[in-house]
């Protein structure tokens, strides 16, 4: 990796900041995605449940 | 001899059908996040490997290849979100609320981080974090309209109210943008004025502009990947709320 000179500082700051920042939307997202679809199946069970009973 | 009067089912109307959208949609997700992947490493080794220092600036120049995307992303996500209230309040298409209210948090992540990869690579260019000049100022202002827009859908219960509410108000926060956009060649301000983008083309050498193309897209198409996986959860969020309602309806019998 190449040098990042006088004020590498920042330039380490800039890209953690942002890949972390990435990190935890992708996170949030696919959470919501699998949380979401669990209630969706559970919900769906309980449906069909609901109307195989006589 | 019969007459048809079927509705013909072109794609825009199929594109209203919720279950049709997740399931035509569904099969982009992988190849988009597999190139945004690609496109994210490809780019890092642009930045960090394969780019030199600029003249002025020195690598300092390097923050300038998440700064510009998520800047760009900013304004592009508001961009999508008031076409999408065009299409609630105009059309009244099913999807275009859906779309809105996906975009809304991911517009606010994306203009936080420009904000903060700004003031990064403000310290050290022009010796402060920060400048109550006309382009950071209308920054802010986005982000604190896209966290109103975020609160407001979460006030109502009643999405398709909350809809048409918040495409009013989207809207409104669109003049916002051209004033962005404008901002550094209508005030006198510390931030360089349109580098990228501009009649005569680009103003930086193909080494310093080929690592920011390649941020650019990969930036672009992971706001497409999380952008389609959110509305399929708000699709699949619409559907619970529905089957609730019935369930309910059904314990009260």
């Amino acid at each position: 990796m190449i040098g990042l000179g006088a004020h590498a500082e920042f330039i380490v700051a800039a890209y953690a900041g942002v890949f972390a920042g990435l990190a935890l939307l992708v996170g949030w997202t696919l959470g919501a995605a699998y949380l979401t679809r669990r209630r969706l199946d559970s919900l769906g069970e309980r449906e069909r449940d609901r109307s195989a009973r006589p | 001899m019969s007459i048809d009067t079927a509705p013909k089912m072109t794609w825009w109307n199929r594109l209203a059908h919720p279950g049709q959208f997740v399931a035509w949609t569904r099969p982009l997700l992988w190849p988009l996040a597999i190139l945004t992947i690609a496109l994210f490493a490809l780019g890092l080794w642009f930045a960090f490997f394969n780019s030199p220092a600029d003249y002025q600036m020195g690598d300092t120049v390097r923050i300038m290849y998440v700064h510009v995307p998520t800047a760009w992303l900013s304004q592009f996500v508001y961009a999508t979100m008031a076409l999408s209230a065009l299409g609630t309040l105009v059309w009244r298409h099913p999807m275009a609320d859906v779309s809105m209210k996906a975009a809304a948090p991911l517009g606010a992540a994306f203009t936080a981080m420009a904000l903060y990869t700004g003031s990064l690579w403000g310290r050290p260019t022009w010796g402060t974090f920060w400048e109550w000049d006309g382009r950071m100022t209308s920054t802010l202002v986005l982000l604190f309209i896209y966290l109103g827009i975020v609160a407001l859908w979460r006030a109502f219960d009643d999405q398709l109210r909350a809809a048409r509410v918040v495409a009013i108000f989207t809207l409104v926060g669109a003049v916002n943008i051209p004033i962005i956009k404008f901002s550094v060649d209508w005030w006198s301000t510390l931030h360089q004025p349109a580098s990228v983008f501009t009649p005569e083309g680009p103003k930086m050498p193909l080494s310093i502009l080929m690592p920011l193309l390649v941020m650019f897209f990969a930036f672009t198409f992971l706001f497409a990947t999380l952008q389609l996986l959110a509305m399929h959860t708000e699709v699949r969020r619409r559907r619970i709320a529905t089957l609730e309602r019935r369930l309910a309806q059904g314990a009260g019998r």
